[in-house]
Protein backbone atom coordinates (compact mmCIF):
# COMPACT_ATOMS: atom_id res chain seq x y z
CA UNK A 1 0.00 0.00 0.00
CA UNK A 2 1.60 3.15 -1.14
CA UNK A 3 0.66 6.42 0.70
CA UNK A 4 1.58 9.42 -0.48
CA UNK A 5 3.49 12.14 2.04
CA UNK A 6 2.72 16.06 0.47
CA UNK A 7 5.82 18.23 1.22
CA UNK A 8 5.39 21.38 0.88
CA UNK A 9 8.49 24.47 1.41
CA UNK A 10 7.94 24.95 5.11
CA UNK A 11 6.52 21.46 5.98
CA UNK A 12 8.07 19.82 9.01
CA UNK A 13 6.49 16.58 10.10
CA UNK A 14 6.78 14.98 6.55
CA UNK A 15 9.32 12.56 7.91
CA UNK A 16 7.29 11.26 10.86
CA UNK A 17 4.33 10.81 8.70
CA UNK A 18 7.09 8.88 6.38
CA UNK A 19 8.21 6.89 9.39
CA UNK A 20 4.76 6.46 10.96
CA UNK A 21 3.52 4.80 7.81
CA UNK A 22 6.49 2.54 7.81
CA UNK A 23 5.84 1.57 11.50
CA UNK A 24 1.85 0.69 10.22
CA UNK A 25 3.32 -1.72 7.52
CA UNK A 26 2.61 0.90 4.68
CA UNK A 27 4.72 2.55 1.64
CA UNK A 28 5.29 5.90 1.82
CA UNK A 29 5.57 7.52 -1.50
CA UNK A 30 7.26 11.70 -1.02
CA UNK A 31 5.49 14.12 -3.50
CA UNK A 32 6.56 17.48 -3.62
CA UNK A 33 4.28 20.13 -4.31
CA UNK A 34 5.25 21.71 -7.62
CA UNK A 35 4.53 18.29 -9.53
CA UNK A 36 1.51 17.43 -11.07
CA UNK A 37 2.25 13.60 -10.27
CA UNK A 38 0.45 11.69 -7.32
CA UNK A 39 2.44 8.43 -8.09
CA UNK A 40 -0.41 6.52 -8.37
CA UNK A 41 -0.60 6.12 -4.49
CA UNK A 42 -3.68 4.93 -2.47
CA UNK A 43 -3.86 7.19 0.35
CA UNK A 44 -2.25 10.89 0.57
CA UNK A 45 -1.05 12.53 4.22
CA UNK A 46 -0.67 16.63 4.65
CA UNK A 47 2.24 16.76 7.24
CA UNK A 48 1.98 19.28 10.12
CA UNK A 49 4.73 22.53 9.36
CA UNK A 50 4.79 25.74 8.19
CA UNK A 51 3.47 26.03 4.27
CA UNK A 52 4.94 29.17 2.30
CA UNK A 53 5.54 30.61 6.16
CA UNK A 54 1.93 30.70 6.96
CA UNK A 55 1.84 33.98 5.09
CA UNK A 56 -1.43 35.25 3.98
CA UNK A 57 -3.42 32.57 6.40
CA UNK A 58 -1.82 29.31 7.58
CA UNK A 59 -2.38 26.73 4.64
CA UNK A 60 -3.87 29.33 2.22
CA UNK A 61 -1.16 29.24 -0.40
CA UNK A 62 -0.64 25.56 -0.26
CA UNK A 63 -4.14 24.52 -0.65
CA UNK A 64 -3.58 26.24 -4.00
CA UNK A 65 -0.36 24.62 -5.44
CA UNK A 66 -0.50 22.12 -8.62
CA UNK A 67 -0.44 19.30 -6.60
CA UNK A 68 -3.38 19.96 -3.95
CA UNK A 69 -5.08 20.90 -7.52
CA UNK A 70 -4.88 17.32 -7.97
CA UNK A 71 -5.56 15.91 -4.36
CA UNK A 72 -8.92 18.00 -4.51
CA UNK A 73 -9.80 16.41 -7.75
CA UNK A 74 -8.79 12.61 -6.58
CA UNK A 75 -10.69 13.41 -3.27
CA UNK A 76 -13.59 13.78 -5.34
CA UNK A 77 -13.25 10.30 -6.43
CA UNK A 78 -13.00 8.93 -3.00
CA UNK A 79 -8.79 8.85 -2.24
CA UNK A 80 -8.50 9.07 1.42
CA UNK A 81 -6.56 12.06 2.48
CA UNK A 82 -5.08 13.13 5.98
CA UNK A 83 -4.55 16.27 6.83
CA UNK A 84 -2.84 16.66 10.25
CA UNK A 85 -1.68 20.38 12.11
CA UNK A 86 -0.72 22.42 9.01
CA UNK A 87 -2.29 19.40 6.89
CA UNK A 88 -5.85 19.98 8.07
CA UNK A 89 -5.09 24.07 7.49
CA UNK A 90 -4.76 23.07 4.04
CA UNK A 91 -7.75 21.01 3.50
CA UNK A 92 -9.90 23.74 5.17
CA UNK A 93 -8.48 26.03 2.88
CA UNK A 94 -9.04 23.62 -0.03
CA UNK A 95 -12.54 23.62 0.86
CA UNK A 96 -12.23 19.66 1.19
CA UNK A 97 -13.35 20.18 4.81
CA UNK A 98 -15.78 22.71 6.81
CA UNK A 99 -14.23 25.49 9.05
CA UNK A 100 -10.86 27.99 9.83
CA UNK A 101 -8.45 27.39 11.90
CA UNK A 102 -7.40 30.87 13.77
CA UNK A 103 -4.96 32.09 15.97
CA UNK A 104 -5.49 30.34 19.36
CA UNK A 105 -7.82 32.25 21.87
CA UNK A 106 -4.86 33.03 24.37
CA UNK A 107 -2.62 33.49 21.68
CA UNK A 108 0.48 31.32 22.98
CA UNK A 109 1.94 28.47 20.76
CA UNK A 110 0.28 25.21 22.92
CA UNK A 111 2.83 22.29 22.90
CA UNK A 112 1.62 19.51 25.33
CA UNK A 113 0.17 15.69 25.60
CA UNK A 114 -3.36 15.34 24.96
CA UNK A 115 -6.15 13.60 25.17
CA UNK A 116 -8.44 13.35 22.25
CA UNK A 117 -12.40 11.41 22.12
CA UNK A 118 -12.83 9.62 19.88
CA UNK A 119 -16.32 10.48 18.26
CA UNK A 120 -16.13 8.57 14.67
CA UNK A 121 -14.51 5.17 14.12
CA UNK A 122 -15.86 4.48 11.11
CA UNK A 123 -13.87 6.92 8.62
CA UNK A 124 -11.04 5.81 6.36
CA UNK A 125 -8.22 7.11 9.02
CA UNK A 126 -9.79 6.08 12.38
CA UNK A 127 -11.58 2.73 11.79
CA UNK A 128 -8.81 1.23 14.10
CA UNK A 129 -10.50 3.05 17.14
CA UNK A 130 -13.73 2.67 18.90
CA UNK A 131 -16.33 5.46 19.42
CA UNK A 132 -15.39 7.00 22.53
CA UNK A 133 -12.33 5.56 23.27
CA UNK A 134 -9.97 8.04 24.39
CA UNK A 135 -6.48 8.30 23.21
CA UNK A 136 -3.33 10.87 23.89
CA UNK A 137 -1.50 11.99 21.39
CA UNK A 138 0.98 15.50 21.56
CA UNK A 139 -0.29 18.55 20.14
CA UNK A 140 1.78 22.09 18.96
CA UNK A 141 0.39 24.88 17.53
CA UNK A 142 -0.14 28.63 17.03
CA UNK A 143 -3.11 28.50 14.65
CA UNK A 144 -5.13 25.90 15.72
CA UNK A 145 -8.08 27.04 17.22
CA UNK A 146 -11.20 25.46 14.97
CA UNK A 147 -13.80 28.19 13.75
CA UNK A 148 -17.08 28.53 11.75
CA UNK A 149 -20.49 30.42 12.10
CA UNK A 150 -22.84 29.32 14.76
CA UNK A 151 -25.10 27.84 12.40
CA UNK A 152 -22.01 25.86 10.41
CA UNK A 153 -21.05 24.24 13.47
CA UNK A 154 -24.81 23.19 14.46
CA UNK A 155 -24.43 21.52 10.65
CA UNK A 156 -21.08 20.35 11.37
CA UNK A 157 -22.43 18.52 14.39
CA UNK A 158 -25.54 17.14 13.22
CA UNK A 159 -23.88 15.92 10.15
CA UNK A 160 -21.72 13.81 12.43
CA UNK A 161 -18.36 15.42 10.83
CA UNK A 162 -16.76 15.64 14.13
CA UNK A 163 -14.14 12.93 14.43
CA UNK A 164 -12.52 13.82 17.60
CA UNK A 165 -12.58 16.46 19.70
CA UNK A 166 -10.24 17.64 22.84
CA UNK A 167 -10.62 16.33 26.42
CA UNK A 168 -9.18 17.36 29.52
CA UNK A 169 -8.61 20.66 28.43
CA UNK A 170 -9.01 22.60 25.20
CA UNK A 171 -5.76 23.35 24.17
CA UNK A 172 -6.33 26.53 21.76
CA UNK A 173 -10.18 27.79 22.28
CA UNK A 174 -11.45 25.38 19.48
CA UNK A 175 -15.26 25.72 18.87
CA UNK A 176 -16.68 23.27 21.17
CA UNK A 177 -14.03 21.11 21.49
CA UNK A 178 -13.38 20.26 17.93
CA UNK A 179 -10.28 18.91 17.18
CA UNK A 180 -11.19 16.90 14.10
CA UNK A 181 -13.20 17.08 10.97
CA UNK A 182 -14.36 14.55 7.80
CA UNK A 183 -15.82 14.92 4.68
CA UNK A 184 -18.93 13.74 4.25
CA UNK A 185 -17.99 10.42 2.66
CA UNK A 186 -15.32 9.86 5.95
CA UNK A 187 -12.58 9.70 3.54
CA UNK A 188 -10.91 12.74 3.63
CA UNK A 189 -9.58 13.62 7.74
CA UNK A 190 -8.26 16.36 9.44
CA UNK A 191 -7.17 17.12 12.60
CA UNK A 192 -4.78 19.78 14.92
CA UNK A 193 -3.34 16.87 17.06
CA UNK A 194 -0.25 15.03 15.93
CA UNK A 195 -0.64 11.08 15.80
CA UNK A 196 2.41 10.76 14.14
CA UNK A 197 4.78 11.55 16.85
CA UNK A 198 2.60 9.11 19.19
CA UNK A 199 3.13 5.99 17.25
CA UNK A 200 6.52 4.84 19.42
CA UNK A 201 7.27 4.36 23.11
CA UNK A 202 10.81 6.21 22.68
CA UNK A 203 9.66 9.13 21.69
CA UNK A 204 6.01 9.80 21.89
CA UNK A 205 3.17 10.05 24.70
CA UNK A 206 1.63 6.81 23.95
CA UNK A 207 1.30 5.01 20.61
CA UNK A 208 -2.21 5.90 20.42
CA UNK A 209 -1.21 7.84 17.12
CA UNK A 210 -0.54 4.27 15.35
CA UNK A 211 -4.42 3.48 14.66
CA UNK A 212 -5.12 6.45 12.11
CA UNK A 213 -2.01 4.98 9.47
CA UNK A 214 -2.96 1.15 10.36
CA UNK A 215 -6.60 2.61 9.83
CA UNK A 216 -6.45 3.59 6.06
CA UNK A 217 -4.08 0.21 5.21
CA UNK A 218 -7.10 -1.74 6.58
CA UNK A 219 -9.23 0.37 4.79
CA UNK A 220 -7.52 -0.08 1.03
CA UNK A 221 -7.61 -4.13 1.87
CA UNK A 222 -11.47 -4.37 1.94
CA UNK A 223 -12.16 -1.85 -1.06
CA UNK B 1 -2.84 51.22 -14.47
CA UNK B 2 -5.21 50.57 -11.67
CA UNK B 3 -4.79 50.86 -8.03
CA UNK B 4 -7.38 48.52 -5.85
CA UNK B 5 -7.48 48.18 -2.23
CA UNK B 6 -8.86 45.40 -0.54
CA UNK B 7 -9.86 45.20 2.95
CA UNK B 8 -9.87 41.32 4.65
CA UNK B 9 -11.87 41.44 7.71
CA UNK B 10 -12.76 38.87 10.10
CA UNK B 11 -16.81 38.05 10.54
CA UNK B 12 -18.38 39.53 13.32
CA UNK B 13 -19.29 36.26 14.65
CA UNK B 14 -16.02 35.25 14.46
CA UNK B 15 -13.90 36.19 17.82
CA UNK B 16 -10.88 38.04 16.62
CA UNK B 17 -8.08 37.33 20.11
CA UNK B 18 -5.54 39.23 18.26
CA UNK B 19 -7.91 42.40 18.09
CA UNK B 20 -9.18 41.60 22.26
CA UNK B 21 -5.19 41.57 23.02
CA UNK B 22 -4.57 45.39 20.86
CA UNK B 23 -7.62 46.54 23.02
CA UNK B 24 -6.11 45.38 26.37
CA UNK B 25 -2.66 47.10 25.26
CA UNK B 26 -4.93 49.87 24.54
CA UNK B 27 -6.31 50.42 28.36
CA UNK B 28 -3.11 50.09 29.47
CA UNK B 29 -2.11 52.96 28.05
CA UNK B 30 -5.00 55.06 29.26
CA UNK B 31 -7.03 55.06 26.48
CA UNK B 32 -9.89 53.59 28.18
CA UNK B 33 -12.52 55.76 26.01
CA UNK B 34 -11.94 52.50 22.94
CA UNK B 35 -14.50 49.95 23.08
CA UNK B 36 -13.75 47.32 20.43
CA UNK B 37 -10.86 46.19 17.93
CA UNK B 38 -10.75 43.99 14.85
CA UNK B 39 -8.05 43.23 13.11
CA UNK B 40 -8.25 42.81 9.52
CA UNK B 41 -5.69 42.95 6.32
CA UNK B 42 -5.20 45.55 3.76
CA UNK B 43 -4.30 44.65 0.59
CA UNK B 44 -3.04 46.94 -2.23
CA UNK B 45 -2.83 45.61 -6.27
CA UNK B 46 -1.52 47.35 -9.09
CA UNK B 47 -3.37 46.16 -12.28
CA UNK B 48 -2.57 46.81 -16.11
CA UNK B 49 -5.49 48.81 -17.72
CA UNK B 50 -8.70 49.56 -16.01
CA UNK B 51 -9.74 47.12 -13.06
CA UNK B 52 -11.70 44.57 -14.20
CA UNK B 53 -14.29 44.41 -10.94
CA UNK B 54 -15.46 40.68 -11.13
CA UNK B 55 -12.07 39.36 -11.43
CA UNK B 56 -10.84 41.33 -8.98
CA UNK B 57 -13.61 40.18 -6.31
CA UNK B 58 -12.87 36.31 -8.06
CA UNK B 59 -9.36 37.27 -6.46
CA UNK B 60 -10.48 38.63 -2.94
CA UNK B 61 -13.01 36.08 -2.44
CA UNK B 62 -10.83 32.76 -3.43
CA UNK B 63 -7.27 33.95 -2.36
CA UNK B 64 -6.97 37.18 -0.70
CA UNK B 65 -9.83 36.41 2.12
CA UNK B 66 -11.08 32.80 3.10
CA UNK B 67 -15.20 33.18 3.11
CA UNK B 68 -15.57 30.80 6.01
CA UNK B 69 -14.58 33.01 8.33
CA UNK B 70 -13.58 36.82 6.70
CA UNK B 71 -15.56 39.39 4.58
CA UNK B 72 -13.66 41.34 1.97
CA UNK B 73 -14.61 44.94 1.29
CA UNK B 74 -13.28 45.98 -2.62
CA UNK B 75 -12.11 49.73 -3.40
CA UNK B 76 -11.51 50.57 -6.92
CA UNK B 77 -9.89 53.55 -8.15
CA UNK B 78 -7.77 54.50 -11.73
CA UNK B 79 -5.13 57.34 -11.28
Amino acid sequence: MRIGVLTFPGSLDDVDAARAIRLAGGEPVPLWHGDHDLKDVDAVVLPGGFSYGDYLRAGAIAARSPLMRDVVAAAGGGLPVLGICNGFQVLCEAGLLPGALTRNSHLHFRNRDQGLLVERADTAWTSAYTTGQTIVVPVKNGEGRYVAAPADLDRIEGEGRVVVRYTGGNPNGSSRDIAGVTSADGRVVGLMPHPEHAVEALTGPSTDGLGFFTSVLSAMVTS
Amino acid sequence: MSRVVVDVVLKPEISDPQGQAVLGALGRLGHSGVRSVRQGKHFVLEVDGDPDEAELRQIAETLLANPVIEDVELHLSTD
